[in-house]
């Protein structure tokens, strides 16, 4: 036993039958809950409760847009891109974020650890955009302002 | 009795609903008579956060209400039945000044929301929830329901549109002794919201809809594969599905019946192209979400290999209307060959921009005009984006086709899972086919060549044309492109990923000619080609903006009118985001 990442999340259901491999997603999804990211660790651990190879389950982590191999900020700035986000203007909202941060697409994550940017395809609030995610909260009708404003607010709120 | 509703969808909650209930519970707390519970969506998005009241004399509904209103709604509606007549904004569902986005709405699918609290099993039943099932269960065969369905003339809401009926005949017709049912819930067209209102506000009538047709096809186990990007729809199912569990109405021998029937959620990870059936189900299976050839389809050969249907969560939330008002009466709304009500999302440039139902056959002028109220600001109506990035633009020009599978097919776009984009003479529709060939390219799961490569080299051309640097070759390398890639490519995803430009190449052609040729972006959205200019009149001379820009293009005097240096400008678009003032154009 490694460092008990998945393990905690062995549920008996999952025990009786160690080769399901349609655990995998949820498994993943539960690790990346707790952690933030998926841990390499995790993956060894995943590999042994479902009996899908480590290529396997480190292919799917890849795959999929929500996981993370890395981790994030303290806050994580999901920033709608969807069409109709897009036609508001949300990439110039990115811009101003992204520069007030000083990160990119690459280094998404501040030096201090505090944000975290990101795109998302929509998030479904289309009739009130742009809109963005900071971590559970959503934020809509955005401008660059408001949105310097809000960066503000919770660098404060980090601060105490 | 006083009922005060909120709604408290993620529009909703997003607007500030969340706290302007706890205001309202708070003050009716120790108020007799008086209850205060959360709806689902409403449908009004643009007027957010919404309050309904009902005073046991009519119903009033609040719109942009904040706490402070909250505040005075209670004291003097509420406690001294005053109601307060400046924010109301439809009353008794007949009239006031929001009437007109209801008027030609018909509620069938969307039926509970914004109407019940969704958390409540009581309150769906008492509006003749699980009625349906209970009605099959008493003395209809499979064969009946199917026929039900078939009658209905229903198609597959998810956009393939594809006859419901059929599918689940097919389903039925596979034998085995283990099947599956699947709601596709992976709503991942950008711009359409309608599965997640639907989900958030009416789980209810998605989960009787799935045990329907478990029953209609012989399946025992359902899945609902829902977007990860939507987790109060998830919490919401979650909570759903216990609930029934611990009533017995989902389980073995429901209402003592032969029947049983098992629901699991699963959460999507962020993959658009697992809303491919094959792919969705590769990934309900732990693997990645790359789609496969078909045939076999899913009725044959799905979920771990065994029979399986899939529809979408409007499909199955029309199904319990339908075996409870009988076939005719939804067949009754519609055309000839698409039948009963659509959901649309209206989002974009549109003033009221929310949740609608229509009945299909009403035209795109109607919902965009009559329902939506036109265009935002007074601009100028330029067209509709349906269908996502597998749809197409029609023009202003043709907006008075019906909404018909048939109808939209014929122009080139397709009627999609329903989202509605509305652009202005602000947006650029080169700038919008770039838009969505860079999402289908980002989501490509990289399977066929010409779907992972083409669309590739399609964008690249394409940011070209918007950065100025187009030739006229680009063109009819375009529409060779596009047909290669609909043809090469497995899956929907590819085939339909060209069309976003191939309808702007259609019906909005002069415009990429102005990029190419006259290096002038008609809209004036594209930074490459427009110019930023200073208004004198708006600007104060704050300075912000010389001081931001990077080009050091922007000169002026402290307290006086500032310009932008044409030559030196890098067109970053900087000073437009700095300005407090509004003062800075795109010329």
């Amino acid at each position: 036993m490694l460092n008990n990442t998945a393990y905690r999340f062995f549920s008996p259901e999952v025990a009786a039958s160690r080769t399901r491999k349609s655990d995998v997603i949820p498994l993943l999804q539960k690790v990346q809950v707790e952690n933030g990211f998926v841990p390499v660790e995790a993956i060894h651990e995943i590999s042994d409760i479902t009996g899908a190879a480590e290529s396997d389950i480190y292919s799917v982590v890849t795959f999929y847009k929500q996981f993370r191999l890395k981790a994030p900020g303290k806050y994580l700035i999901k920033v709608c891109d969807g069409t109709a986000c897009h036609v508001n203007d949300s990439m110039l909202l990115l811009d101003v974020i992204r520069e007030e941060l000083k990160v990119d697409e690459c280094n998404d994550t501040t030096d201090d650890g505090l944000f975290t940017v990101e795109t998302v395809a929509c998030l479904g609030c289309c009739s009130i955009g742009p809109v963005l995610f900071l971590n559970e909260d959503v934020h809509g009708k955005l401008t660059a302002q408001s949105v310097r404003k809000l960066l503000k607010e919770y660098r404060r709120k980090a601060q105490g | 009795m006083i009922n005060i509703t909120v709604g408290m969808a993620t529009c909703g909650v997003s607007a500030g609903a969340d706290k302007i209930l706890g205001k309202l519970k708070g003050l009716a707390g120790s108020v007799p008579q008086v209850s205060v519970s959360a709806t689902g969506c409403i449908g009004m998005c643009y007027r957010e956060p919404l309050v309904e009241v009902s005073d046991g004399n009519a119903v009033f509904l609040y719109g942009d209400v904040t706490e402070e209103r909250a505040e005075r709604i209670f004291s003097s509606h509420v406690a001294d039945n005053k109601p307060v007549d400046e924010w109301v904004i439809v009353k008794d569902h007949a009239s006031g000044e929001e009437f007109n986005y209801l008027k030609k709405q018909v509620k069938i699918v969307l039926r509970n929301c914004g109407v019940i609290d969704p958390d409540s099993l009581d309150e769906y039943i008492d509006r003749d929830g699980y009625k349906a099932i209970k009605k099959i269960l008493a003395g209809l065969t499979p064969e009946q329901v199917i026929e039900m369905m078939l009658a209905s003339g229903l198609r597959g809401r998810g956009g393939g549109g594809f006859p419901t009926g059929l599918k689940w005949k097919f389903a039925g017709q596979s034998k085995g002794p283990k099947k599956y049912v699947i709601c596709n819930a992976d709503e991942g067209d950008p711009g359409a919201f309608m599965d997640r209102s639907v989900l958030e506000g009416d789980p209810h009538s998605v989960i009787e809809g799935m045990m329907i047709c478990g029953y209609a096809i012989g399946a025992s186990e359902g899945y609902i594969y829902c977007r990860a990007e939507y987790p109060m729809a998830v919490r919401r199912l979650r909570r759903s599905i216990s609930i029934l569990e611990q009533k017995g109405m989902l389980g073995d021998n429901i209402f003592g019946s032969n029947f049983s029937f098992r629901l699991i959620v699963k959460e999507g990870a962020g993959a658009f192209v697992c809303g491919e059936e094959t792919a969705l189900m590769s990934s309900i299976e732990g693997k990645r979400g790359t789609p496969k050839v078909r045939p076999p389809y899913p009725a044959v050969k799905g979920l771990f290999g065994k029979p399986t249907n899939i529809n979408n969560v409007e499909t199955f939330a029309g199904v319990p209307w339908i075996i409870l008002n009988g076939p005719e009466k939804y067949a009754a709304y519609g055309t000839e060959k698409s039948k009963g009500t659509k959901v649309f999302a209206i989002a974009g440039k549109a003033r009221k921009a929310g949740l609608v139902e229509v009945p299909m056959g009403i035209t795109i002028n109607e919902i965009v005009n009559d329902i939506c109220g036109g265009i935002k600001g007074g601009k100028k109506f330029k067209g509709v984006q349906m269908g996502g990035p597998s749809g197409g633009c029609i023009p202003a020009a043709l907006a008075d086709t019906r909404i018909d599978y048939e109808e939209i097919t014929k122009l080139g776009a397709i009627m999609g899972s329903g989202g509605m984009i509305v652009v202005d003479e602000d947006t650029c529709m080169v700038e919008l086919a770039r838009f969505f060939l860079a999402f289908t390219q980002n989501e490509s799961c990289g399977k066929c060549t010409a779907c992972r490569v083409g669309t590739l080299r399609m964008l690249e051309i394409l940011e070209r044309i918007v950065a100025g640097k187009g030739n006229e070759e680009d063109i009819p390398k375009l529409e060779e492109l596009a047909q290669y890639i609909g043809k090469a490519s497995s899956c929907g995803l590819g085939v339909t990923a060209p069309n976003p430009v191939l309808t702007t190449l259609r019906y909005f052609r002069d415009e990429y000619m102005a990029h190419i040729r006259d290096h002038v972006c008609p809209a004036h959205s594209c930074a490459a080609l427009v110019k930023f200019v200073i208004d004198p009149d708006a600007c104060t001379g704050c300075t912000l903006c010389a001081r931001g820009c990077p080009a050091k293009a922007i000169s002026g005097e402290v307290k006086r009118p500032h310009i932008v240096d044409e030559a030196r400008c890098v067109k970053c678009g900087k000073c437009f985001t700095v300005c407090n003032f509004k003062a800075i154009r795109k010329d």
